[in-house]
């Protein structure tokens, strides 16, 4: 249920900020070489998914936490 | 696990702050360039910290007034969590200016106020750990986070805004200038930036103090 979420929601990220890129040049210097070639992409997603890991890590933590609760209580 | 409403927010926040961080336009500045979307990570992780330390706190507080151990556990789980945004903030800060600034550490003064406040924290620990009596750890650490916490404010909050710093909003509010952000980056930093990653702060803080409380039931149930 996480997954398919998580994907819908990148997904609608993606879709939101596509028609935004290539706006005006100016001279300070910004990463518009980096997300024309598409590649900013690639960093959004290994973020998202360490971000995602870090959280399915948590998520496993509260539920070995929740079993232990659960052990304790029928004691 | 626990299944609450606000773990899920945090978690949609957190995604948002992350893709909409890094995709969305924001303002075009010189020295600073794509570097300014620092400011939706390693800014909240200060007021997450100052969060749960103001969590924490109100804890130890409540320990004072009605000693109960259970306050105690939820203290120190806030804190603990606290000191680890505090140190992260530190890192990424300190990644942040060795791009910017030319140097990780200028000895700038909201550097120093956040490596006090730290070392402040580190020593509620400290200071817990060497008093064996659990009650008596308890009450003294409690005190003890009242002061760190008084600490915490000028060094964060006051000292910063009277000195000349390298931070943004330097005699001024250091925390977030309103000059530095433009309307569409505020749209990420206040509604989810800020309040995802003190979400994400109380979650990791209460699956310590779960766990703590089955950890010491011997204690509690004494």
């Amino acid at each position: 249920m996480h997954n398919s979420f998580a994907k819908k929601l990148l997904l609608a990220g993606l879709l939101f900020t596509f028609g935004r890129f290539g706006e005006a040049q100016e001279k300070v210097e910004m990463a518009d070489g980096l997300r024309s070639s598409g590649k900013i992409y690639v960093v959004v997603a290994v973020l998202a998914i360490a971000f995602i890991g870090l959280l399915l890590f948590l998520i496993s933590i509260d539920r070995k936490v929740s079993r232990l609760e659960k052990k304790e209580n029928q004691k | 696990m626990k299944k609450s409403w606000w773990k899920a927010l945090c978690i949609v926040m957190l995604l948002y702050t992350i893709i909409g961080g890094l995709l969305i336009n924001v303002p075009r500045k010189a020295i600073l360039n794509e570097s300014i979307r620092n400011i939706y990570f390693h800014v909240p992780l200060w007021f997450g910290m100052m969060a749960l330390c103001g969590a924490s706190v109100f804890h130890s507080i409540r320990f004072l007034r009605k000693p109960d151990l259970v306050s105690d556990i939820k203290a120190t789980s806030y804190a603990s969590t606290g000191i680890v945004f505090g140190i992260l903030g530190i890192i990424t800060g300190a990644v942040w200016a060795n791009y910017t600034w030319g140097k990780a550490w200028s000895n700038d003064i909201k550097q120093i106020g956040a490596a006090i406040a730290l070392l402040i924290y580190a020593a509620y620990f400290v200071l817990r750990n060497s008093i064996p009596d659990i009650d008596k750890r308890a009450r003294v650490g409690a005190v003890y986070n009242i002061f760190a916490f008084v600490m915490l404010l000028p060094a964060l909050w006051i000292i910063p805004r009277m000195m000349e710093s390298l931070h943004p909003g330097g005699m001024g509010n250091p925390g977030a200038d309103p000059r530095d952000m433009d309307a569409r980056m505020r749209m990420i930093f206040w509604p989810a930036a800020v309040p995802g990653f003190i979400l994400l702060g109380v979650w990791i803080s209460t699956v310590i103090t779960r766990l703590r409380k089955i950890e010491d039931k011997n204690l509690l149930h004494a």
